[in-house]
């Protein structure tokens, strides 16, 4: 109990350390891909640091509720980053139905990003808030019954349940193409939800095009730098679930979990890259489609495991 | 116990007479109907808690002097849970018009207003507490009419005499089927008395249909909730909140009063309640995501809210063949839905009622910046707006947790011949996420035209917050929204009582274990809430002390170099439902329209969107339209002339003799 106690702390704090640094691992993959040497290793600290030492500017037009909407983001990733088990182990806070929570404390962060960004009474964020606030309640159903179709499978209705048992190989054989399904579909969210391309274009944000980036155009200092975090944050909770699944581990020893973990998470990140490199962002009346298909591709597991 | 009752439904009705005979003394006349109101819940909720603690049901029979039906009033616990969220609310609502009509001055309807609406509250709770067929119809009708006279407060307005009319109609065809259902109850089992109806007299596929159809007009589902979105915008806003908070309710109540009745639930029933689930949710919030009317969005949003109980509904029906916690899960999250439904959507209406008595207008187009100028009702009305969202930690994520949790257990292997339950829960799985992600955009959408930005037109420039009158109740409730949101583990304790003991779950599941369970585990939610509220208190602070010595500045919104914005050039609510219009093309049908801008100088342009009832469009409008056209042939034979009824009559006798005769 303690032991599990404080490995899921270890695996908190990981996340809170090393999280930016997966921005590092996109970057450095897009630039090999084109050629170029890429910025820095840890560019990203350095910006959050040069963020986090800046003053303000804050429009005129906006009300506490713009200044809450960073605030109330970085916390509910905290949030949710306790309910995700990290290396196979339970997470801090785990209980039946913590994927519910998972999701909502994500749909309360953007319910506040989306308030934030109108706040300002910008066309362009107001243009942003609503494409996130749409793609994102295409892309909640995959997320969900995915969960439900690997709960389905391990026989079980929390996250850390799930993934524990996910590492014993007997779910694989009959079960492979129902796997295969849900983590397409969980690639496909994760890549939404996390504003990359084929959906959002994270690079630029002064294009009617953007989602997120064009969101947090106002944004300045400090307020940014905890939506920067947030994001960095976000990608490693959801990632847990894709690695999950690829690199379940349960080999015994705490740090070669750990260790499998933290490589697959690279991995992940690295695919990401590849991604970006090789595709280009979808025209935004396609998203719709994309996440259909998501959600089609997190149905199928039913024909696997009901019967 | 059965003292308390009677007195709280006298006191409903003599506090109203008492409202109408005070015309002429107007501050005794409004006092007189919130503390009416307030006395008759708590004489109420004596015998209503005695009940959901474990006390004996209540029962009483009175003399009756019609040859059939009797006087029977029955509290138990289905009873006594509905009637929570009629003494809960109704108060608080009742003290919130009285200041709301204050600011109307129409000193002759508000008094009728009073005693309509005790009248409809009074009426709300004889239905729950009726216990025989003819009675409880009795009841129905005076809490519908009740309704009626309340909906058309403005009466000399033609759109709220159509509203009037609309809802007057869609009642009382609701009220043809319950008068079906009962008449065949009745004939089958040799009485009115519910006691009598014990398995439902052997026909409960009819009686089931014919109660979906009967009081899901009541309820508000999809395709027969064509009065929600006419009848609550023409309503005075307290009104519209004790309507769409707790009268739909009673449609939900009435539903599973005949089905406590049955022997067994069969599995079709659970599709029909899922089917119906699913396009009262999906169908309530994308409706509810294009309205540009503030208070008919909200009915549209009511109507997603019943869906939500209906597939709770649903998974419970299932979960009564399988094992497991399932059925037992589903109930409770409906039942706690309608708890928790009463509180924030009530809350939402007087929020919205606040607004709109303030600029003047409901068209939400027009609004913008109100939070600046009305900044305590905008953040009671964001409470609000993130607790039907179901948003954790407020009180809408407890009912949805367990109705997705019964869901997520009924997916789970279980080794059972049925497939029902798990595709069922598949099912309802992917509408709940779907609701919950459009209902997030539908209220960001609500909360982001109206409340933030700048004021896109010269509406409500002068408004400011409410007085303590209004303010409070509305305080009050968004209060409870938070309080049986962190609290949930002890509503979730509460309503398993209720929800073990429904009769079909209790042969399935006799224990409220899981529940007990459940509410454990929902201490988890709770702790997790209070530590992100520490953790938003903490951050706020961290800016602060960051920001502390440093530039800050204001200025305006970063346009993209371009310094000519106008606060019309702002996303509107219409631009943020756009993307829903375009996917939904197909199901929404909206009208497009307007003059385009053209030539190299284009002139004076505009752009209107309107996306009329599908329901009340294509089918209720031609339907009506025929029985008119069919109406207008009959007149033919109505000559007015005496001796041509005369002729009628001598027919008639002629026929009955021929009749007989063969």
């Amino acid at each position: 109990m303690i032991a599990d106690f404080f490995a899921a702390l270890f695996g908190v704090t990981l996340a809170l350390i090393l999280a930016p640094f997966l921005r590092t691992l996109i970057n450095r993959t897009k630039a090999r891909m084109a050629g170029r040497q890429g910025p820095p290793l840890l560019q990203p600290y350095w910006s959050l640091a040069r963020l986090l030492r800046k003053g303000a500017v804050y429009s005129t037009t906006t009300t506490w509720m713009f200044r809450a909407g960073p605030v109330v983001t970085l916390a509910t990733m905290f949030g949710a980053l306790c309910l995700v088990p990290f290396g196979g182990n339970p997470a801090l806070l785990h209980f039946e139905g913590d994927v519910l929570l998972m999701a909502y404390l994500l749909a309360l962060g953007r319910f506040f990003t989306i308030l934030a960004a109108l706040d300002t009474g910008s066309s362009f964020e107001g243009m942003g808030a609503n494409r996130e606030a749409f793609f994102s309640a295409l892309s909640e159903p995959a997320l969900l019954l995915g969960v439900a179709g690997l709960g389905a499978i391990t026989g079980s209705v929390s996250l850390s349940g799930i993934y524990g048992r996910l590492g014993n190989s007997a779910f694989l054989g009959s079960h492979l193409p129902a796997m295969i399904f849900i983590l397409a579909a969980f690639v496909i969210v994760y890549l939404t939800e996390n504003a990359r391309i084929p959906v959002d274009d994270p690079t630029t944000h002064l294009e009617l095009t953007m989602i997120h980036e064009v969101m947090v155009l106002d944004h300045c200092g400090v307020d940014l730098a905890f939506i920067e975090y947030a994001g960095a944050l976000k990608l490693w909770a959801l990632g847990l679930l894709i690695t999950g699944i690829v690199f379940p581990v349960s080999t015994g020893s705490f740090w070669l979990d750990a260790g499998v973990s933290l490589a697959s998470m690279a991995v992940l990140q690295i695919c990401v890259g590849l991604v970006e490199s090789l595709m280009a962002r979808l025209k935004m009346g396609r998203v719709p489609l994309l996440l259909g298909i998501a959600f089609v591709m997190s149905t199928l597991w039913i024909m696997w495991v009901v019967r | 116990m059965a003292f308390f009752l009677l007195l709280s439904l006298l006191i409903y009705l003599l506090s109203g007479l008492a409202s109408l005979a005070m015309g002429r003394h107007p501050a005794w006349g409004t006092r007189i109907v919130p503390f009416g109101s307030a006395a008759a819940s708590l004489c109420a909720l004596i015998p209503v808690l005695y009940v959901l603690a474990g006390g004996t049901p209540v029962d009483l029979r009175a003399a009756w002097s019609l040859p059939v039906g009797s006087f029977h009033l029955h509290l138990d616990l289905l009873s006594a849970w509905f009637a929570l969220p009629v003494i809960l609310v109704s108060p608080i609502v009742s003290f919130y018009g009285t200041g709301y009509l204050r600011r109307h001055d129409r000193p002759r309807e508000t008094d009728a207003c009073g005693f309509f609406l005790q009248l409809l509250t009074g009426g709300m709770l004889f239905v729950l507490l009726a216990s025989d067929g003819l009675l409880f119809l009795l009841a129905w009708e005076i809490m519908s009419m009740a309704a009626f006279f309340l909906v058309v407060f403005e009466h000399e307005e033609h759109e709220v005499q159509r509203a009037g009319w609309i809802y007057l109609v869609a009642t009382h065809l609701g009220t043809a089927f319950l008068f079906a259902m009962f008449v065949l109850l009745g004939s089958r089992c040799g009485s009115f008395d519910f006691g009598d109806f014990d398995g439902l007299g052997g026909v409960a596929d009819v009686v089931f249909v014919l109660a979906v159809v009967g009081f899901g007009a009541k309820a508000g589902f999809f395709g027969l909730h064509v009065w929600l979105p006419e009848a609550h915008p023409a309503a005075p806003s307290h009104v519209s909140g004790l309507m769409s908070g707790v009268m739909i309710k009673t449609g939900i109540y009435g539903l599973l009063r005949v089905m406590v009745l049955a022997n067994d639930w069969p599995a079709w029933w659970g599709w029909v309640l899922i089917g119906i689930g699913i396009a009262s949710g999906l169908g309530g919030v994308i409706y509810a995501l294009v309205q540009h009317d503030l208070k008919r969005l909200l009915a549209y949003s009511s109507v997603e809210n019943i869906g939500i109980i209906c597939l709770g509904l649903g998974m419970s029906v299932f979960g009564v063949h399988s094992v497991g916690p399932v059925a037992l899960f589903a109930m409770a999250g409906a039942l706690l839905h309608v708890l928790n439904h009463a509180v924030f959507k009530s809350c939402l209406f007087l929020g919205a009622g606040a607004v709109i008595q303030a600029v003047g207008t409901r068209e939400i187009d027009l609004l913008g910046g109100v939070q600046k100028r009305m900044p305590r009702t905008a953040a009671l009305f964001l409470v609000a707006c993130a607790a039907v969202c179901g948003l954790p930690p407020l009180n809408g994520f407890v009912g949805e947790f367990l109705i997705y949790l019964a869901s997520y257990w009924s997916v789970l292997p279980q080794g059972l011949p049925s497939v029902n339950p798990r595709v069922g829960g598949f099912v309802v799985i992917s509408t709940l996420a779907l609701i919950g992600g459009l209902a997030a955009m539908c209220f960001t959408k609500v909360y982001g035209a109206v409340f933030l930005g700048e004021p896109r037109s010269g509406c409500g420039s002068s408004a400011t917050d409410p007085g303590r009158d209004m303010s409070v109740p509305v305080t009050i409730l968004a209060a409870l929204c938070a309080v049986f949101g962190l609290g949930g583990s002890l509503l979730m304790l509460l309503v398993a009582s209720v929800a073990a003991r429904i009769h079909p779950l209790a042969m399935a599941a006799p224990d409220m274990a899981p529940l007990r369970e459940a509410s454990a585990v929902y201490l988890n939610v709770t702790l997790a809430a209070l530590v992100l509220a520490a953790a938003v208190y903490g951050l706020w602070r961290l800016r602060d002390r960051l920001l502390a010595g440093r530039v800050v500045r204001t200025g305006p919104t970063w346009g993209c170099g371009y310094p000519h914005g106008t606060p019309r050039m702002q996303y509107t609510g219409s631009s943020f439902a756009q993307p829903i219009i375009a996917a939904f093309r197909s199901l929404l049908r909206s009208e497009l329209g307007g003059d385009w801008p053209a030539g190299y100088l284009p002139g004076r342009s505009s752009f209107m969107t309107h996306t009329p009832g599908l329901f009340m469009h294509r089918f209720y409008t031609p339907l009506f339209a025929a029985f008119a056209r069919v109406a207008v042939r009959m007149r033919r034979i109505q000559q007015g002339g005496t001796h041509v009824y005369v002729f009628y009559v001598v027919l008639a006798l002629v026929a009955v003799l021929v009749w007989s005769l063969l």
